[in-house]
């Protein structure tokens, strides 16, 4: 059925929809640039997912335990599948998967800051599921209801599961720090690297953030950077003080007229030329993608040149 | 065509779990494979990591057939406008058991 609408019309109906808190479905008309916007945040979220299970995978092999080893293998089991849910759900919006994996392996495609950091000793597997993962489900819990159906379910899902992931980071560097003392400043030195960096992942403060006000009208965003970014440090501080971190930042203080913490300065610098592709493993972690496809390529054409013989 | 198969991400399957026996199966999100029997071992690994599942279903997306946003109004209508398949909708004596 031919619409006899307006563009404007159309697009002022959609507003009113999102305002009312009708969720779009894969089906519906949305602006091109709800699409677009959507499109990217999502490919860039699954791909998040996926290059993120690199720097735990660098540690499988060398978990201090079999018990850790299979704990750890489930939990990057797990990333692999948030991936694919993500990509699942970013495919409705009418781009093919292989689309956007040829721009993540051009280095079109950003993935999330903090998997371009390595993962130098074992309780930076601690850190990366305590204080990554904790803002992970801080970022994802808000998205669980976003305006975009398929997004916001795959959230619901990976919002049930990111849980084990944080309290698997958590119990590894409170076990650290009942230990020797040597393990006490293994575990004090990770944080040191991983805490502001997680901080990063909120992204840029909202001054700095070109695409809020639009992604927040249309609820793809449902907080700004900076709200989040808080609710995150007043949630951690805490944990850290109940297993004897501490944390990297001295201005870190509980304001008791605001009722949050008060905290120093993120150093920008470091964040934008890690996303202009000049972190410590931007290139490593690129590399090691482009080459688990290539080399993947056997197994996608046996596969489906078998598809091929057996079931036409 | 083996450069095609090489760069395939294979064909979109949608998944539909039941979460236990006597449940409806729900739709869960979809799978990329190259034919039913890998469709339905990667829908496992996917949607069925925490025994989420004790019946799964693979469709090919594009045997599902569904109706559109448009048919919202029309296709629907029938269902609007009558009230009394509500059992509400009758106005009888209150406080009596099984029926009010």
């Amino acid at each position: 059925m031919e619409s006899t609408l307006t563009e404007e019309q159309k697009e002022i109906d959609f507003q009113n929809k999102i305002d009312s808190g009708i969720v779009i479905e894969p089906k519906d008309w949305m602006p091109e640039r709800y699409r677009k916007q959507l499109t990217r945040m999502m490919s860039q979220h699954a791909h998040s997912e996926v290059v993120g299970m690199l720097p735990e995978g660098n540690w499988i092999t060398r978990a201090p335990s079999l018990d850790r080893k299979a704990i750890l293998l489930a939990k990057i089991q797990d990333e692999a599948g948030h991936g694919l849910y993500i990509y699942s759900a970013a495919e409705t919006l009418g781009t093919d998967r292989q689309e956007m994996l040829d721009q993540l392996h051009s280095g079109k495609a950003k993935y999330s800051s903090i998997f371009n950091y390595p993962t130098q000793n074992w309780a930076d597997i601690g850190s990366i599921g305590w204080l990554v993962d904790g803002a992970a489900i801080i970022n994802q819990t808000a998205l669980a209801k976003c305006s975009y159906g398929p997004y916001s379910r795959a959230m619901i899902r990976i919002c049930k599961e990111e849980n084990f992931h944080n309290k698997q980071g958590y119990q590894i560097l409170a076990y650290l720090m009942k230990g020797t003392k040597e393990q006490q400043e293994m575990a004090q030195d990770s944080i040191n690297r991983w805490w502001w960096p997680s901080l990063m992942m909120f992204g840029p403060s909202d001054a700095d953030s070109p695409n809020s006000d639009e992604l927040l009208r249309w609820k793809v965003k449902l907080h700004s950077n900076d709200f989040l970014r808080q609710r995150f440090i007043d949630r951690t501080v805490p944990q850290a003080e109940a297993i004897g971190l501490t944390l990297p930042d001295d201005k870190l203080k509980w304001n008791p007229e605001t009722r949050h913490y008060d905290w120093g300065e993120i150093n920008w610098d470091e964040f934008y030329a890690v996303i202009k592709g000049n972190g410590p493993c931007n290139r490593e972690r690129l590399k090691a993608r482009v080459d688990a496809h290539e080399n993947g390529a056997w197994v996608r054409e046996a596969a489906q040149a078998y598809a091929q013989k057996h079931f036409n | 065509m083996s450069d095609e198969n090489k760069n395939t991400q294979w064909d979109l399957w949608e998944v539909f779990t039941q979460k236990k026996t006597g449940a409806p199966h729900e739709h869960a999100g979809s799978v990329r494979a190259p034919d039913s029997e890998m469709a339905l071992m990667n829908a496992r690994d996917v949607y069925s990591r925490r025994n989420e599942a004790v019946s799964i279903w693979v469709v090919p997306a594009n045997y599902i057939v569904a109706s559109t946003p448009e048919d919202q109004g029309p296709f629907f209508d029938p269902s609007n406008d009558k009230v009394y398949r509500n059992p509400n909708f009758f106005k009888t004596p209150s406080g009596i058991k099984q029926i009010s």
